[in-house]
């Protein structure tokens, strides 16, 4: 009984990239003990995770749903400009940051809905709107970084000050538990979750079931944008300017967390903790190789192969089963 | 007469599974050979050994005389035996010639040999259109009908020298009646040309008509052979299913109530991709009674339940349930009102193959929250009740025999609690024994009150199953008479147009 509990979570599809995070620290561990042996580090890890993390949660209901975004980094960058415009014009920290995040979530829905309504494939929409966004966004700052008052926007990634010691990360990271735990429960314990499912599956089978696949995959993007706009908040507290030119090439890094994790670009398979689990593990590379002393580049091709196995892995992981 | 192909004790098996038992196999020279069973009796194993896709485990097959056991498919097309597939596996974006010649083209130093290549590929294509309209070698294969790219692909059969053997798998499954008249002439002419024809089929009407003898499948070893003139179909239905064909077919009496569907002047857009339409159809199904569509692929009968289910665009007409008009049609709201469709395409359409079982179950009927426990309750409860043979509720449904993933389908709709039934082609593909459980459950539907409107090719279930019958043809939908009042040759002769 206990053997045949142990095998169907070894089924779950972040397994894989929980070993690797695992045995990866072990051997920076091992290299670099006294760096990889203290708290610091993981809480400055975790920081590093929190904007590519909370993209990816998005992403992975995007993924899963059988589509794609290309347009994450341009939302972020986009974000940061809208944040950063209404700091400017004297609105505070949360005013500021629903509008950002509602302008993210209107831009998905809108992708959504050219997706489903003109029947484009997401790769092409969102290639377009990757441009389209940069472009309003540097637009938006008249070419040139915004500077905005942050109205307390830095405290989401600073190192908790010693009267808030028990909270042990910063604000940020917790918003990003809190992202991944409410997104993963919907995603596998909500008829929603399923659809999302059903659809990246076999959409032809969601549809003959009733399900009403225009409106999951509008409100996948939705939410995908919503989220997306909340990494693009805690990017601003980071930088505490609005940069247009923030974040190229962020959606790569998202979409190989989520691929990391499990999840299928032939959509269907996907989890939530998988891919926050592949963002900790890009970061740890990342972090890792700057301590042992590594180039730039050497830290570049690590990656690629780390994404490159862990996808080899899990195919052959599901031959044998 | 002398056996150009020959095989005595053929077995394979895969893991555990025994496909094949014990084929015993002689075709003569010159003859049209059927080899007849149901789905899942082995027939496409025993064709892969033939194409050499795979390797017998024991038994001898020869080709005139000598030891016949290709390494690879070339192996096999060059020792003489070429296949056509069921489904037609040309590449579109490419022309009739490279077509034909793929794989085979003639070359120096890599180049194609463009006179040569030519040549053969005339040759090839003269030799399948004689007697109907010629095909040009330099369109692309994508523009033709299927018809004439069914000719390219048996073109390609026989570009290569010395082929004394051609196996046809299904060749008639999209052709319509027309065609598949000229392909059964094309067939015999290649025989009289001395060509021996292995021609693979479940359809008895088509078998009778081409074949000179046959050979019987079932579980995987062959248990009749004979001359197609001197048998008698019911003697070939009974070697086919293993039993008699009337016990498949448990009946209650049932007791129609009152009119649950009726549909009135339906008629559909066309599907994209298809020409396919539904042009006229009015029918009233009633509570307790099983109502079935026969007619020819292509006639509109699955295009009639899509248009009731909401998944084609209606043009015009009026669908009611009960007494409801419901409009617009969408599979969402018939599920909302009661009617569920069963899927003819089980791995396109009906099921998500990478999902679960439960989650395929459930997917139209889930609460707001589901937990593992609730999906686990319902799924073991069909499970048993329908006997489906699996390791777990949780085990993806790819994983699952054809039967077990029909069931599986089925149970969707019960789970749903539809009262109106839309079955399309619901035993297509799965073996006897669920066969025989799909019609009980079928016949217990009805006893239960509930509407079935089942479409069917297979001629004797619906025979079987069905209260009443009404036969499409060319999109429109003839009058729902009593079983009593029709027979197999009646049905054909109206399927036909006759």
């Amino acid at each position: 009984m206990a053997n045949k509990r142990l095998r169907e979570v070894m089924q779950r599809p972040w397994v894989g990239p929980l070993i690797a995070l695992i045995v990866v620290y072990l051997v920076f561990l091992y290299l670099r003990p006294d760096t990889f042996g203290r708290t610091q580090n993981l809480v400055n890890m975790a920081r590093q995770t929190v904007v590519v993390g909370i993209a990816a949660v998005g992403m992975t209901m995007v993924i899963v749903s059988g589509g794609i975004d290309l347009a994450v980094g341009s939302q972020v960058a986009l974000t940061t400009v809208v944040v950063a415009a209404m700091s400017k014009a004297g609105y505070g920290a949360l005013a500021s940051s629903v509008a950002g995040i509602g302008v993210a979530a209107t831009i998905g829905s809108l992708t959504g809905s050219m997706i489903v309504g003109l029947r484009i494939t997401p790769f092409i929409a969102t290639l377009g709107t990757m441009s389209i966004l940069r472009g309003a966004a540097k637009g938006l700052a008249k070419e040139q970084k915004i500077d905005a008052p942050a109205r307390g926007l830095d405290d989401l990634l600073a190192i908790p000050s010693p009267a808030k010691a028990w909270m042990v990360f910063p604000a940020g990271v917790w918003i990003l538990v809190a992202t991944a735990v409410v997104f993963g429960l919907v995603l596998r314990f909500t008829r929603f979750g399923r659809h999302v499912f059903a659809i990246g599956s076999s959409e032809a089978t969601a549809i003959l079931c009733g399900v009403r696949v225009r409106a999951t995959k509008i409100a996948v993007y939705a939410l995908a944008g919503a989220l997306a706009g909340l990494a693009g908040v805690v990017e601003f507290g980071k930088l505490t300017v609005g940069d247009p030119t923030d974040s190229f090439g962020l959606e790569l890094d998202v979409i190989a967390a989520v691929v990391i994790g499990g999840g299928s670009l032939s959509g269907g398979e996907g989890s939530v903790f998988g891919a926050i689990l592949g963002a900790l593990l890009m970061t740890l590379i990342k972090t890792g190789a700057t301590y042992v002393g590594l180039h730039g580049w050497v830290q570049e091709i690590v990656t690629g192969v780390i994404i490159i196995l862990a996808v080899a892995v899990d195919r052959l992981r599901k031959q044998r089963a | 007469m002398s056996a150009v192909l020959e095989l005595s004790g053929v077995a394979k098996s895969f893991g555990g599974t025994r496909a094949l038992t014990s084929v015993e196999l002689e075709v003569g020279a010159g003859e049209v050979h059927a080899l007849i069973g149901e789905n899942g009796a082995g027939k496409s194993t025993l064709l892969k050994i033939l194409a050499g896709v795979h390797r017998s485990d024991a038994g001898k097959i020869s080709l005139r005389g000598g030891i016949y056991q290709p390494r690879d498919p070339s192996a096999a097309r060059r020792s003489g035996v070429a296949m056509v597939h069921q489904e037609l596996s040309l590449c579109p974006h490419l022309t009739v010639a490279e077509n034909v010649l793929l794989g085979e083209e003639p070359t120096f130093l890599g180049f194609v040999r463009i006179a040569e290549a030519r040549a053969r590929v005339v040759k090839a294509l003269a030799r399948v259109t004689a007697g109907s309209a010629a095909i040009s070698p330099d369109i692309r294969v994508g523009d033709l009908p299927t018809a004439a790219q069914q000719l390219v692909e048996i073109a390609r059969a026989l570009v290569l020298p010395g082929v004394r053997v051609l196996i046809l798998d299904e060749p008639t499954s999209s052709l319509g009646q027309d065609d598949a008249a000229r392909l059964f002439s094309l067939i015999r002419a290649l025989r009289d040309e001395g060509l021996s024809v292995l021609y693979v089929s479940h359809f008895l009407d088509e078998v009778q008509r081409v074949a000179d003898r046959f050979t019987v499948l079932r579980d995987g070893a062959s248990v009749m052979t004979g001359a197609m003139a001197s048998a008698s179909l019911s003697s070939i239905i009974e070697a086919m299913a293993g039993r008699a064909i009337d016990e498949l077919f448990p009946r209650t009496a049932h007791h129609p109530g009152e009119a649950l569907l009726s549909i009135r002047g339906l008629a559909s857009h066309p599907r994209e991709g298809s020409n396919v339409q539904l042009r006229d159809a009015s029918l009233t199904v009633h509570r307790g009674e099983v109502v079935g569509i026969a007619g020819l692929v292509g006639a509109g009968r699955t295009e009639l339940l899509r248009s009731i289910f909401g998944l084609d665009r209606v043009r015009s007409g009026e669908v009611k349930i009960g007494t409801f008009p419901i409009a617009p049609p969408s599979p969402a709201r018939r599920l909302a009102k009661g009617v569920g469709l069963l899927s003819e395409d089980r791995k396109g359409e009906g099921l998500a193959v990478g999902l679960s079982i439960a989650d395929n179950l459930t997917l139209s009927r889930l609460p707001f929250v589901v937990t593992p426990r609730a999906q686990a309750e319902v799924s073991r409860r069909f499970i048993d009740e329908l006997s489906v043979k699996c390791s777990s509720w949780s085990q993806p449904i790819g994983d699952l025999s054809g039967g077990n993933q029909q069931k599986i389908a089925l149970a969707r709709l019960l789970h749903h609690e539809v009262d109106v039934f839309l079955l399309d082609e619901p035993t297509r593909g799965i073996d006897v024994a669920s066969k025989a459980l799909i019609y009980a459950r079928i016949d217990a539907l009805a006893s239960a009150g509930k509407a079935v409107l089942m479409v069917s090719s297979y001629l004797p279930e619906l025979l079987g199953v069905c209260d009443r019958i009404a036969v499409m043809h060319k999109g429109k939908l003839g009058e729902a008479r009593n079983r009593a009042d029709w027979s197999e040759a009646k049905i054909l002769a109206e399927a036909t147009g006759a």
